[in-house]
């Protein structure tokens, strides 16, 4: 990525890197626009893959990963991309990526990949990615891409872990795995048990938390979906 | 912009090439590294039988392949209860690469059968436990487990459980703690010595403690908790020729150090 800062900084100097309208990129699809809560996409992995923090997390940076190098190479394409074809060319260069990720995870942290591959294998069919390739990178400077893929994944991962972290903690009552429910009931006595929520663990939780979590966004951006 | 059609063919194809190299090349290097994960996980799952899932946890890759290495000793058996030692080519077999799956599809007298014998330190002849391996169909797709039995060739020991794709929150409770521990205690044969298998019963919440073929239920999961108990009539009853030989090499030993 380094290389690619520096090529920005030598065609724009005028341009600061972090400029407020790249800042932007960044910021606004973290609450203002974000995919899942506003734009509604991606809701299917983010249903999925909640039951706990660790695999969240991984889930998390594959996305950022996947959607920052799939920005970054579809903007570096832009002109050669033929547009007849360029759907295609989109998802071969997000399935080779997520490939990618599937094979380190299995190389290197197996457990998670036993755990996540399934949901890993779907990021190819996450609108998100696609979405940004389609309305972003293919009309734009390859760092700018880089932010706004880096942005909206970012969005997309603070959901889902804020989702998962309410399911973990309710639906098991721990976090991080490390028992806190567990815990708390020590400090009470062995008399004092907190239960754990069921429905937490199965995906109408997530629909649940991310509803909330919809609601209390948009009662404070004041968001009103026009039809 | 368009472009034309010979255009668009050589831009695929040099893609195509450009992204399949690097896919080939990625799964070339990391290869050696995975057949690793891939195997100190069934190492892991060897050893789950035996030991408490958070000693197991607490140990690093290193400490887990170092104490498989002093304490499992492995074999390879057929459905008459022999010992298998080199396959039609004459190459040895070992039992950590035996594939339960593919011999799945065989008919039972031709399959392998993995022995994994939990022995002391450094003893291969003061076995603490017997591992036997189960592998069936759950509910979507392939179950699989170990299963330790005690000195005595009957009590369970404990037993881990594997899945590819049971439902989460249901029959993927299976590879849970709290229900593989359901089957410590348990036995596989009757007082008379008959084979009775051991099955997870129909509902859930009911006290079995009294019972030792039966073991407590998923409720939600029937069907991938009649593929656990498939799994162990199937694959039990296969070693159960193995299991008697053992018995009655046992109670030789016994009857000669008397």
């Amino acid at each position: 990525m380094s290389t690619e800062t520096a090529q920005a900084e030598v065609k724009k100097p005028a341009e600061g890197l972090l400029s407020k309208r790249r800042k932007g990129f960044i910021t606004d699809p973290l609450v203002d626009n974000n995919p899942i809560t506003i734009q509604v996409l991606g809701i299917c992995s983010a249903l999925a893959v909640t039951t706990q923090l660790q695999p969240t997390l991984v889930m998390a940076i594959s996305v950022i990963f996947v959607m920052v190098m799939a920005n970054l190479t579809i903007s570096l394409l832009r002109n050669t991309i033929p547009s007849r074809v360029r759907i295609i060319v989109q998802l071969a260069v997000i399935a080779t990526l997520v490939t990618l990720v599937n094979e380190v995870l299995k190389a290197f942290a197996f457990d998670m990949y036993k755990e996540l591959s399934v949901f890993v294998g779907l990021i190819i069919t996450n609108c998100i990615v696609m979405g940004r390739l389609e309305a972003f990178a293919l009309g734009n400077k390859p760092y700018d891409s880089v932010l706004d893929g880096f942005g909206s994944a970012l969005g997309y991962s603070w959901i889902i872990l804020a989702v998962a972290f309410f399911r973990e903690l309710l639906g098991s009552g721990s976090v991080f795995g490390v028992p806190v429910y567990e815990s708390i009931s020590g400090l009470f006595g062995g008399e004092f048990s907190l239960a754990t929520n069921g429905l937490m663990v199965s995906p109408v939780g997530a629909f649940i938390i991310l509803g909330l979590i919809i609601w209390v966004q948009r009662t404070k951006t004041g968001y009103v979906e026009h039809n | 912009m368009q472009q034309s059609n010979a255009y668009i063919i050589t831009f695929s194809i040099i893609l195509t090439v450009v992204l399949g190299l690097l896919l080939s090349g990625t799964s070339q290097v990391l290869a050696p590294i995975q057949k690793k994960a891939v195997e100190l996980d069934t190492k892991k799952q060897i050893l789950g039988a035996v030991l408490a899932a958070s000693d197991l946890r607490a140990m690093k890759p290193d400490e887990i392949l170092d104490y498989y290495e002093k304490r499992i000793t492995s074999k390879v058996v057929d459905i008459d209860g022999n010992l298998v030692e080199k396959d039609a080519d004459g190459n040895a077999i070992i039992a950590e690469n035996v594939n339960v799956a593919k011999n799945y599809k065989m008919a039972p007298e031709k399959r392998l059968y993995p022995m994994f014998i939990f022995h002391e330190e450094g003893k291969p002849d003061a076995s603490e436990a017997y591992i036997v391996q189960v592998y069936g169909a759950g509910l979507w797709d392939e179950i699989w487990g170990f299963l330790a039995l005690d000195t005595d060739l009957n009590t369970i020991a404990g037993v881990t459980f594997g899945h590819k794709a049971e439902t989460p929150g249901l029959g993927a409770r299976i590879t849970e703690n709290a229900v593989q521990d359901r089957f410590r205690g348990k036995r596989i044969f009757d007082d008379e010595g008959n084979f009775q298998s051991v099955a997870m019963q129909k509902g859930e919440g009911r006290d079995y403690s009294g019972e030792d073929h039966k073991v407590d239920g998923l409720s939600g999961a029937t069907i991938t908790a009649n593929g656990v108990n498939a799994m162990f009539r199937n694959y039990l009853q296969a070693y159960k020729a193995y299991l008697d030989k053992l018995k009655d090499s046992k109670s030789e030993e016994s009857l000669a150090l008397n």
